[in-house]
């Protein structure tokens, strides 16, 4: 219980000072809406067009295929650290990984995904 | 190395459904080099795999290991399922040859993803711990959801591919978070380790514990389709390809509910008195709802997807009952159950071939004149869904319900023998469609020997795994037992000396 009570401590602190800091700004801060204010905000540009638009399925493509990658060499890094304990067994076991990879890769290419014509 | 553990890896044992997985990826590289009429004939590459892996299962029965740290048992039980589910699958295959290329599905596609599914359903039966059943499930499933999906010109197809991605998705939810409570009131995610500390340290009644098997319960019970998780399934075997519902209704079935007997049945058995209740719920709902359902329908594939409804109630009951008597009997059902499935479904593609028509019940009118060899076959097929005696259907249904009685439940026993008789009505009434009713005289006749051929298979094991049930129920005796040895190690030792 003692040892976790500077814990709870801190989460009763931090609340408090959110939750002071939110009703203080509540109160007392000025308000005022006009047109401007309530455009939706688009890095200072003038926002154009619909929210509803459609993206090109390459984009999904796209992003699959770089998930795939990318998680790839996730799965790598726990290996490169314990590279000398798992010998020959891990090798053969990456060997494999990365080659199932590269045959989605082949697939991915074969498929037209990064064809952008 | 002390944190890694003994890492024993037993590559022998991974050998079947490593040859699907490796057949899956050979499929899809070698049909996506391939023009779209020519990449039809990747279907013989998943078969000669899928055959391979069945081959590769039964040379390595008699088995018992447990490698990958405890991912992956091999034994009897898992050599049961790594032959039956290739050899589904490959039913699967040699009736999807013309069908495939009739409704102008990617043909490389369609054998890749039916090849990664059938690697999922193996794992799932052969998991040793919670994160290898799930990745099977997931294996499974996804492949399942995009297969549903495949004929993309039709919207129908396309719904059931989103119905049954969202339902699918959210129930894995379910089990996942299952698996996480459990995981976190166990200590560990080995099925042989959460066994223990539930006998040991009678946690059970520890609320994560109960939230867990609960969460788990639910999670399963879509996959396999029980009442009231069921809601996916009509519009997910109607939408599909008729070859995608065969191994939605098949595969996944045997595939889920292999994990789901080996976790629950094995491993959470002392648990029972918690799980009994809520399986009781799930067996009566399931049956009642399924049969009741499927009376209605005019699709036949609709009134398949409430009769498999049905049949997991059935199954569902044999599991309330809980003892190892019932093991064997599940397993032998589970065998009825897939081929009558599968040749029912064969039925169908051939008469959408065939005739150019649907799958409505007047679609089928008159068929024993048109074709009396399917209509024949397909009459086989309902009365072993119904149970008649002589057939695989009539055999599992007794040994279910008669072990479910000596067990002392009467009440779920009698209410399962009363939905029998009412299922016997939807069953029959596409006997008297065929057989009793004129239907539209239809000339045009397509031979398609591998759909024979597939027919013939789904038509002989019905009838001889009916007729001469032995060696199956020893054989479904002998799988289960060996996945129940974990439970007793102290007499598994002494028998092996």
């Amino acid at each position: 219980m003692t040892t976790w009570f500077p814990v709870a401590l801190m989460t009763a602190f931090a609340a408090l000072v959110v939750g002071l800091m939110v009703t203080i700004n509540a109160i007392v801060g000025p308000r005022s809406r006009d047109p401007v204010k309530g455009e939706a905000f688009e890095c200072g540009n003038p926002p154009s067009g619909s929210a509803w638009r459609r993206f090109s399925v390459h984009f999904y493509l796209t992003a699959i295929l770089f998930l795939v990658f990318d998680v790839e060499v996730v799965f790598l890094y726990p290996w490169a650290v314990t590279i000398r304990q798992l010998g020959a067994t891990g090798l053969v076991e990456a060997g494999i990984f990365i080659v199932l990879m590269l045959a989605g890769l082949i697939y991915a290419l074969r498929r037209g995904m990064l064809d952008w014509s | 190395m002390q944190a890694l553990g003994p890492l024993i890896l037993s590559w022998r044992s991974v050998l079947a459904p490593g040859i699907v997985a490796l057949t899956a990826v050979v499929t899809m590289l070698v049909g996506s080099g391939l023009s779209e009429d020519e990449s039809e004939s990747v279907g013989w590459i998943a078969l000669t795999g899928l055959v391979a892996a069945a081959i590769a299962s039964l040379a390595a029965s008699g088995d018992h290991i447990v490698t990958f740290g405890g991912s992956l048992i091999i034994d009897d039980y898992t050599a049961f399922f790594y032959l039956l589910i290739p050899v589904c699958s490959a039913v699967v295959v040699l009736f999807s040859f013309d069908y495939v290329a009739a409704l102008g599905l990617p043909a490389t596609e369609y054998y890749a993803l039916l090849l990664f599914a059938t690697t999922g359903m193996m794992l799932m039966a052969g998991a040793g711990d919670l994160i290898v059943m799930f990745l099977g499930l997931e294996t499974m499933s996804i492949s399942a959801y995009v297969m549903a999906a495949m004929a993309q010109r039709d919207p129908k197809s396309s719904e059931a591919g989103l119905k049954y991605f969202l339902l699918g998705a959210f129930s894995t939810g379910f089990l996942l978070y299952g698996i996480a409570l459990l995981y976190g009131a166990t200590g560990s995610i080995k099925l042989e380790a959460v066994a223990q500390m539930v006998r040991k340290h009678s946690i059970a009644l520890s609320p994560f514990v109960l939230l867990g098997l609960g969460l788990i319960l639910v999670g399963f019970g879509f996959k396999v389709a029980a009442a009231p998780f069921h809601v996916w399934t009509p519009d997910a075997y109607e939408g599909a390809p008729t070859s995608v519902t065969a191994l939605m209704a098949v595969g996944i079935k045997l595939g889920a509910f292999a994990g789901f007997i080996r976790v629950l049945l094995i491993y959470l058995a002392p648990l029972h008195a918690q799980w009994s209740g809520v399986l009781w719920a799930l067996a009566a709902l399931s049956m009642t709802v399924g049969n009741l359902a499927a009376l209605a329908q005019e699709n036949i594939k609709r009134m398949l997807a409430y009769s498999a409804i049905a049949h997991a109630g059935y199954i569902l009951v044999g599991m309330t009952a809980g003892r190892s008597e019932v093991g064997p009997a599940l397993l032998y059902y589970l065998l009825g159950y897939a081929f009558a499935n599968l040749g029912a479904f064969a039925v169908l593609v051939a008469v959408e071939q065939a005739q150019q028509s649907g799958t409505k019940l007047d679609d089928l009118s008159g068929l024993a004149r048109n074709h009396p060899m399917l209509a024949a076959a397909m009459a086989l097929f309902m009365l072993s869904l119904m149970g008649m005696p002589p057939l695989a259907g009539f055999v599992g249904k007794f040994y279910i319900f008669s072990v479910a009685l000596e067990s002392r439940y009467v009440w779920l026993v009698i209410i399962a023998t009363l939905n029998s008789v009412v299922s016997a009505y939807y069953y029959a009434r596409v006997i008297v469609a065929m057989y009793m009713r004129e239907g539209a005289e239809r000339q045009a006749q397509t031979r398609q020997p591998t759909l024979l051929f597939a027919l013939a298979v789904a038509a002989l094991a019905t009838v001889i795994i009916g007729l001469l049930p032995h060696p199956y129920i020893s054989a479904s005796s002998a799988a289960y037992a060996s996945a129940e040895q974990v439970l007793r190690p102290a007499t598994a030792a002494l028998q092996t000396k």
